[in-house]
């Protein structure tokens, strides 16, 4: 197991799986209890029409989902509370003009789109240490971000309009909180790729949640098992030669399962 | 403040699209008034609150909280939501809960103090439920999280008080030492209560508004109480705690 270390690709790899797993622990976390999975996924989706933009002006595709993610991010927050389109629609229409903008830009890119697969579907083993490099330093934000407003953002998931009666301004920290999950799309996308992402978000905190019920945990425990869970994927993945996206998300999802199993039937509440 | 007024609610129009909610309310609240509004559900009474609140613009009329607009006069208010609104299965604790209460107090991105700690613990101690502090809210019953957001709502040291559906799913017993609490806490704040239950215009509360979009009638309890009648268009008593009624702790919000 160890001598695979020797590679680079495999120790960006791991460094990536890792480095993935703080932000899905600590975003997913708000992201399942503020029940705004399907907004993530909107978000996520989005990002896509950055990830075209970046092949057609040919520069990395990740950089310019940045900008793009964050966009549809306010996009949807703002779109959803000033006016009556209501989320649900606002999410919906953002998510596919996201893609469709993506695929127009491939579409306008001449020749052939390189690695556009490893963007839909993830490709953990060919994240370059650029990329490490920028998701280190989202990382960092995301986790500053959530230290400095823990209180306030606990406060707004539990009870968004108590937080603003006392004073606090919600629609500004609601926003910032999809500010986080827009970064830590961008942070999942060359792991696990577009499609697959909402896993990541929502099953290690599905996981965390059978064995806690205290929010601080609950971030814990969510990046506990999502390393754990990334780390032994990304290795089945390399051993068996299959995608690794897609088996990241089947390890996640099958713990998931023995997870409710063993909550059923050891543990009581 | 004019005369130790309050709350101002003058000729107030609300509409939720095309649907009349509120229709020429007017109401005021003096210094040291329980006022308890009763009314029908869907009648408008939780919208007045959140009119109150500047949760929501009125479409006609004026508001002033303290002689000021509602947003400016939201950090002297306690404010009780209906129940019903909250996710019991979020992974928070009571103490967490109440702490949400002192939110306001400090400044963004700072933690809470050792005196917001104290605070949260002497809200908790008057509803009595201290000794649960470190439960989650999802192993509460619905009387003990009616209870804890009381707490909440006390723990923001308010002057006025909002409550809405306070005794909801309490029981007959907690009812009475709630209302002895409100009672002492009405020698220094002001206290608005919604309730469609009538039985629970107790001995306690000085002034009633019946509201069903219009507003029936708002005075002192006695006078009211043929209005309230008028209203629900059948015969109401009003029911003191001297002598309880049967059946007036089992009713649930419904």
């Amino acid at each position: 197991m160890i001598e695979i270390l020797q590679y680079e690709f495999m120790r960006n790899a791991l460094l990536a799986a890792i480095l993935v797993s703080i932000a899905c622990g600590i975003v997913g976390t708000f992201v399942v209890v503020k029940k705004i999975v399907f907004i993530s996924g909107g978000i996520t989706h989005a990002a896509f029409g950055g990830i075209g933009l970046g092949y057609f002006l040919g520069i990395n595709p990740i950089l310019t989902a940045i900008p793009f993610s964050l966009l549809s991010a306010i996009g949807i927050g703002i779109i959803s509370k000033r006016t009556k389109i209501s989320e649900d629609s606002a999410i919906g229409i953002l998510w596919a003009v996201g893609m469709a903008m993506g695929i127009l830009f491939i579409g306008l890119t001449p020749g052939y789109a390189p690695d556009l697969f490893s963007y839909l579907f993830g490709s953990i083993l060919t994240v370059p240490f650029s990329d490490i490099i920028l998701m280190i330093v989202l990382d960092i934000i995301i986790i500053v971000t959530v230290l400095v407003l823990y209180k306030e953002f606990q406060a707004l998931s539990f009870d968004e309009e108590f937080s603003e009666i006392t004073g606090v301004p919600t629609r500004t920290l609601y926003l910032l909180l999809l500010c986080l999950v827009a970064l830590s799309v961008i942070v999942l996308i060359k792991v696990i790729g577009i499609i697959l992402v909402i896993a990541l978000f929502t099953i290690p905190t599905a996981i965390a949640k059978q064995f806690t019920n205290k929010l601080k945990k609950l971030i814990i425990y969510s990046t506990m098992s999502a390393t754990i869970l990334t780390v032994a994927g990304l290795w089945l993945s390399y051993f068996f030669d299959l995608p690794s996206g897609a088996v990241i998300v089947l390890v996640l999802a099958f713990v998931f399962f023995i997870s409710v199993l063993i909550k059923k039937l050891y543990i009581k509440t | 403040m004019k005369n130790g007024v309050i709350v101002d609610l003058q000729h107030i129009f609300f509409s939720y699209g095309k649907v009349v909610v509120l229709e020429d309310v007017s109401i005021k609240l003096k210094q040291n008034d329980f006022l308890s509004i009763i009314g029908p559900n869907g009648g408008g009474k939780t919208t007045i609150l959140k009119i109150i609140l500047g949760l929501i613009e009125p479409d006609k009329g004026s508001v002033f909280v303290f002689g000021n607009s509602p947003k400016a006069a939201r950090k002297f208010i306690g404010y009780l939501p209906q129940l019903f609104t909250f996710d019991y299965d979020f992974p928070v604790s009571i103490m967490d809960v109440v702490l949400m209460g002192r939110l306001g107090k400090r400044g963004l991105g700072k933690k809470y103090t050792k005196e917001d700690y104290q605070i949260c613990l002497e809200t908790l101690a008057m509803v009595g439920m201290e000794h649960l502090k470190d439960s989650q809210i999802g192993n509460l019953s619905g009387g003990q999280r009616q209870r804890v957001f009381i707490a909440r709502a006390l723990s923001t040291n308010p002057k006025l008080l909002l409550l809405d559906e306070p005794v909801a799913s309490v029981d007959t017993k907690w009812q009475q030492t709630f209302y002895e609490l409100l009672q002492e806490l009405n020698k220094e704040i002001a206290i608005i209560m919604v309730t469609h239950d009538i039985s629970v215009v107790s001995t306690y509360i000085d002034k009633i508004a019946c509201v069903n979009r219009r507003l029936y009638y708002h005075g002192s309890k006695k006078e009211g109480m043929h209005k309230i009648s008028e209203m629900y268009e059948c015969p109401v008593q009003l029911i003191t705690h001297d002598t309880p009624h049967s059946s007036s702790g089992e009713r649930t919000n419904d």
